[in-house]
């Protein structure tokens, strides 16, 4: 089973992206699980999302202490140290910034800011941080986040679908192995 | 049947179950706490997916009113509710039963204040233990979404006639999404059927008298057949749940055992705990210790007769109780479970609070009841606390 934390501020789909990912898992025929933080919402507070997926089916129900993989979605909060309490001894980072930290794990960094505001327009990065995440770990193919992206955005029209599933692309391509 | 496999949260199984059974009415209050099955179903119902008439109305009172009006009108009626939500409906909640309404609602556990919380436990459910109704809980989505279609159909069933409640663990269950099989609106529709009352109010060729006042007189003979309606339900939520088994190619029943045959340490929950115990049972066995689990589906009618002969050889039973029932011989669950092995020898039953008010139940605090009790001798009803700081 692998256990993944991803931490964003209120209010940018750090929820979302925990949610699209199980879903994508599921298409794939795997067993998943998301779940937010069971928190006030706070818009711009620092929070959590969390996704367990296996091939096996997933009976606990209790949070995700000792993760095998940590994605910070908001460049303003990969300094923040206790993001990455409890990650594994070879757990993986995946980090929206364009400078490495070089945290002692195997860190993968992704503009994802600047990706966003040249595809969207708007500065919402978790989608090309999956994008980030599925190169890097290859959890799941990418084309099941895809069919995700598209079931998800349907509602939005065809162009935001596009310009979500370029920057998911775009991702793929750029993520960096530092 | 054909049935895939999609990811859902507990509240939207519910919904797509009430989807699915495509009720004739649904009243409900549309703000706090509603939980998002009300929010989905809307949407259902606002995009035409379903025929029924929902009625928004001004206070869950209101709601569980309007459900029993339309109930006794002859119409298939379900609703969902949490905490102080169903606090506010108490009065009514035990009307139903008293009418012999099937009426199915779904209820997301959460704490009943105060002081103010919005998480999960058990202390709604416990609130109207003794109102008559049916309760079952669900360990995940799926057994909240299978559990719907049990429900209605016992509700329905002429030697029954009583309204159900389908339990599931607030926050953790109703907005964490999991994996689970669903089957096509058809089947599933077909499954519940549809509703020929066999009372309705209605029915002028055939009326029948409602609600009236019922004193001395035979208020207590009224009970009393409600009693006896709720141990039919025992029997008959059974044959439901081995018909929609069936259906579905999953076992269901009112108690699932999980490691139990040679256990020794019984661990006793209900909900998503038992999801988690399921994980602790096994890491115990890695370690030579025979553990195991009992879940309790089924919760009234209390299933007393198989947790006497699953538990009635063991050596320890720990009982987990998600509400305080202060003053009380431990929590409610507890007394259930220990007052079904009364009078047999071996069995030592200990009981814990755990989980107030969305404090989160972890494998190490599992882990951590098995150190503090593998050395207990004594019986005494004693409550202890797992997860709070003292």
């Amino acid at each position: 089973m692998i256990e993944i934390i991803i931490h964003g501020r209120g209010g940018e789909g750090a929820k979302t992206a925990a949610f699209m990912l199980a879903e994508a898992a599921i298409l794939e025929g795997l067993y998943a699980q998301a779940f937010p933080e069971y928190g006030p919402e706070r818009s711009g507070a620092p929070v959590r999302a969390f996704v367990r997926i296996s091939d096996k089916p997933i009976y606990t129900h209790s949070p995700i202490t000792n993760p095998d993989i940590v994605v910070v979605i908001n460049p303003t909060l990969i300094d923040r140290k206790e993001n990455y309490d409890g990650l594994k001894d070879k757990g993986v980072v995946i980090l929206n910034t364009d400078k490495p930290i070089n945290l002692g794990f195997d860190e993968w960094i992704l503009d994802a800011t600047r990706i966003s505001l040249d595809t969207l327009g708007r500065p919402i990065t978790n989608i090309p941080m999956m994008g980030a995440l599925i190169r890097a770990t290859s959890i799941v193919k990418p084309e099941s986040f895809e069919e995700v992206i598209k079931t998800h955005l349907a509602g939005k029209g065809e162009e935001t679908v596009h310009k979500n599933i370029e920057a998911f692309k775009r991702s793929i391509q750029e993520v960096k192995h530092v | 049947m054909k049935q895939k496999r999609i990811g859902l949260t507990g509240a939207h199984a519910a919904a797509l179950a009430m989807k699915q059974i495509n009720p004739d009415v649904v009243a409900a209050y549309p703000i706090t706490p509603q939980t998002p099955i009300m929010e989905r179903f809307a949407e259902y119902v606002a995009n035409g997916k379903v025929d029924t008439e929902l009625i928004r109305v001004e206070s869950e009172h209101s709601a569980m009113s309007a459900c029993i009006g339309s109930s006794a009108a002859g119409a298939r009626t379900m609703t969902a509710t949490s905490a102080n939500g169903l606090a506010l409906m108490t009065e009514i909640v035990y009307i139903a039963p008293s009418y012999r309404l099937p009426i199915v609602m779904n209820l997301v556990n959460r704490a009943l204040s105060g002081p103010i919380n919005i998480h999960c436990d058990h202390s709604d459910a416990m609130l109207v233990r003794d109102s008559g109704w049916v309760m079952l809980f669900s360990e995940n989505a799926q057994e909240v979404y299978d559990n719907n279609f049990i429900a209605l159909r016992t509700a329905e069933d002429s030697r029954v006639l009583l309204p159900v409640m389908i339990n599931q663990d607030g926050f953790i269950t109703s907005h964490s999404l999991e994996t689970l099989e669903v089957g096509e609106d058809k089947e599933m529709h077909e499954f519940v059927g549809e509703y020929n009352p066999r009372y309705s109010l209605l029915d002028t060729d055939n009326p029948h008298t409602l609600g009236p006042l019922d004193l001395y007189d035979y208020y207590f003979e009224h009970k009393r057949q409600q009693a006896e309606a709720m141990m039919h339900a025992d029997r008959v939520i059974r044959e439901y749940m081995k018909q929609y088994s069936e259906l579905v190619n999953r076992p269901i029943d009112v108690v699932e055992p999980y490691r139990l045959d040679d256990a020794e340490f019984v661990y006793v929950a209900m909900n998503s705990t038992a999801g988690t115990l399921r994980v602790v049972v096994d890491m115990l066995r890695d370690k030579g210790v025979r553990a195991g689990l009992l879940k309790i589906r089924l919760y009234r009618p209390f299933p007393w007769r198989d947790v006497k002969s699953l538990l009635g050889d063991k050596h320890k039973i720990v009982v987990l109780d998600r509400a305080l029932s202060p003053g009380a011989t431990g929590g409610a669950l507890y007394q259930d479970v220990r007052s079904s092995l009364y009078g047999l020898s071996t069995p030592i039953v200990a009981g814990y609070v755990y989980g107030l008010g969305g404090r989160e139940f972890t494998e190490e605090q599992g882990l951590r009841i098995y150190e503090e009790l593998r050395d207990l001798d004594d019986n005494e009803p004693f409550q202890r606390f797992m997860g709070v700081r003292e």
